[in-house]
């Protein structure tokens, strides 16, 4: 074999290990977060039940009063109504924005909108905890007179983080669709917001789920920025001024100060566990939307 | 209700939403601008932070966020780039290939914090090298891996096909080709999306709470012993990002002057960051002039 044949080969080989090594990371991760997380049901004998519906999260109860509770109800319902109502906001204003770029100003609204997404993609996700923090609690403070940590600091945060997500993408479908089908509908003496409703967003409808999807995705992920302004309190919320805790500000919180080994130690695995396998279960719903959306 | 008032209420709406997205980041932007740049002065920029005085300064962290993201890049760039090399020029349509892009799916929708979880079992447990930026640098490396794999399997793709043929015509093999013809045609679009990953590793907190850690030892910045444990150069010392820095006064903070120095923070953080995304774009404009004269 020639050295030029040798390199040739070599280079190859050397790209696919490349290749194989992004795989064997995904499944380590998987791996390692997997076995962790699931001590707290194997090592330290906690039932899934308790862990999933019970709202009873006494970690540091000594075992003569009973022994510690590790029921994580109160931070999963955290956790989902703070990405619902998050998404409940972003998901009409990014599609409509996305429109506004698409269809209602093409040229100037691109020129001026899209480096406004770009930037508002870009910062930290600390800088809008901050912001929060400083800015968005004490106004609601100020106007509702609770203690401004709140679900609604949260989710309202939480929504201008996944703007960009959700306008990008859906921008991205948007300008994917044929054009025909817009001129046709126009021809047929429609107007601009018939065409918009009832031509370009049912056929633009997987790929502008996918983009809500993602969002949601980022929203139930994301640590830092909500554990900043939601005052992470271990109870049910029971209306949107209340405080309320996530899976995630519950892991930033304490997985510092826990002993490993601990049921409460293991019960922030279990929860970092299931942060892993919702955003694996958005993958599929995305995966799914996508290949409907290709049969239709 | 016509259609024609409908359709003027649509439009309305439509016009209210774009103004709303403005109107946010004119809030957010003004807001960072206004307080930050009061605050921030150069001996706030080079001096050490205090623990409970005012008057302390964000000096390590600044130069931790960079040391952290060089390490990263220097780790992540040539796995990211062999990585996208193969999807692009070799994978076609195998199983691999397929199973690659399921990973970066994966790894690209997975919670920051998942990852730093990750970083904490394997890189800083498992190694046994406790905070460190060196766990640091490889948490962020898993963070940004499925980003530059993206970024350079679309730069590469972007590569006309006509010069990889003639290349190839000549008598080049695959190999020779990829590196004197496709990668430096690619070369401006992959410089452009590694600097926009760049900024997002800089602006990265929650995977490094519990790998970098949330202290930052006294540094001697004119210690070059890389062993030393005063050295900043020192890649298995403790180490607080800007970003964890951020966090890390408005949740556990005793300073005094704890607004001024998260404000100052804040700016200097969403400045180096934006200022990336930016740049990235000149400076992809400008090799391109360079590179290819067009």
């Amino acid at each position: 074999m020639t050295k030029r044949a040798f390199y040739d080969k070599a280079g190859r080989g050397l790209t696919l290990l490349c290749a194989a090594f992004v795989i064997i990371l995904t499944i380590s991760i998987i791996y390692y977060i997997g076995s962790k997380g699931l001590s707290s049901f194997i090592c330290n004998g906690v039932s899934l039940r308790e862990f999933l519906f019970s709202d009873q999260w006494r970690p540091d109860r000594s075992l003569e009063e009973g022994g510690p509770q590790v029921g994580s109800l109160a931070f999963i319902i955290g956790s989902i109504t703070v990405t619902l109502l998050s998404v409940g906001i972003s998901a009409p204003l990014g599609v409509i924005v996305a429109i506004f770029i698409v269809e209602i100003a093409p040229g100037w609204g691109q020129r001026l909108l899209q480096p406004a997404v770009e930037l508002l993609a870009g910062i930290p996700s600390v800088v809008y905890g901050y912001i929060g923090l400083s800015l968005l609690v004490p106004l609601i403070r100020s106007l509702f007179g609770s203690g401004g940590f709140s679900m609604m600091a949260g989710f309202l945060v939480l929504s201008v983080m996944i703007l960009p997500t959700i306008i990008s993408v859906s921008t991205d479908t948007l300008r994917a669709q044929p054009a025909e089908w817009k001129h046709a509908s126009y021809a047929l003496g429609a107007t601009r917001w018939q065409t918009i409703r009832m031509a370009i967003l049912p056929a633009a409808r997987s790929g502008l789920i996918t983009a809500v999807v993602l969002g949601m995705a980022r929203a139930f992920g994301e640590a830092l920025a909500v554990q900043m302004v939601i005052g992470n309190t271990r109870e049910i919320p029971t209306s949107i001024l209340s405080p309320i805790m996530t899976l995630t500000s519950a892991i930033t919180m304490d997985m510092g100060a826990t002993v490993q080994g601990s049921v409460w130690n293991s019960a922030l695995w279990s929860m970092g566990l299931l942060l892993l396998l919702m955003s694996m279960f958005f993958i599929l719903v995305i995966r799914f939307v996508v290949r409907r959306g290709a049969v239709q | 209700m016509n259609a024609k008032i409908k359709n003027n209420l649509a439009t309305i709406t439509f016009w209210v939403g774009a103004g709303l997205v403005l109107l946010i980041l004119g809030t957010l932007l003004g807001y960072i601008f206004y307080h930050g740049l009061k605050s921030i002065d150069w001996q706030f920029i080079t001096t050490p932070p205090e623990t409970i005085r005012a008057g302390g300064g964000i000096g390590p962290q600044i130069f931790n966020s960079f040391y952290i993201l060089f390490l990263t890049m220097i780790i992540s760039i040539p796995i990211g780039l062999l990585a996208g090399i193969y999807l692009a020029e070799y994978a076609g349509r195998s199983k691999l290939a397929e199973g690659v892009r399921v990973a970066i799916e994966t790894l690209t929708s997975l919670p920051s914090i998942v990852v730093g979880l990750f970083g904490l079992l394997v890189f800083v447990n498992a190694t046994g090298w406790g905070y460190s930026i060196m766990s640091g640098a490889l948490a962020l490396t898993v963070f940004n891996l499925p980003f530059l794999v993206r970024v350079s399997e679309e730069s590469i793709r972007g590569v006309s096909r006509e010069l990889v043929e003639g290349s190839l015509a000549l008598g080049a093999t695959h190999w020779e080709t990829i590196w004197r013809i496709i990668v430096p045609c690619a070369f401006p679009s992959l410089i452009t999306g590694i600097i926009i990953t760049s900024g997002r590793v800089f602006g990265e907190a929650a995977a490094l709470l519990y790998t970098a850690g949330m202290s930052s030892p006294p540094l001697d910045f004119t210690n070059w012993n890389i062993f030393s444990h005063t050295s900043p150069l020192n890649p298995f010392r403790p180490a607080e990002t800007l970003a964890v820095h951020i966090w890390k006064v408005n949740s556990e903070g005793l300073i005094p002057d704890l607004r001024r120095v998260a404000d100052g923070s804040a700016v200097i953080l969403v400045l180096v960051v934006l200022s990336f995304n930016f740049g990235a774009r000149w400076l992809g404009r400008l090799i391109q002039k360079r590179f290819t004269a067009v």
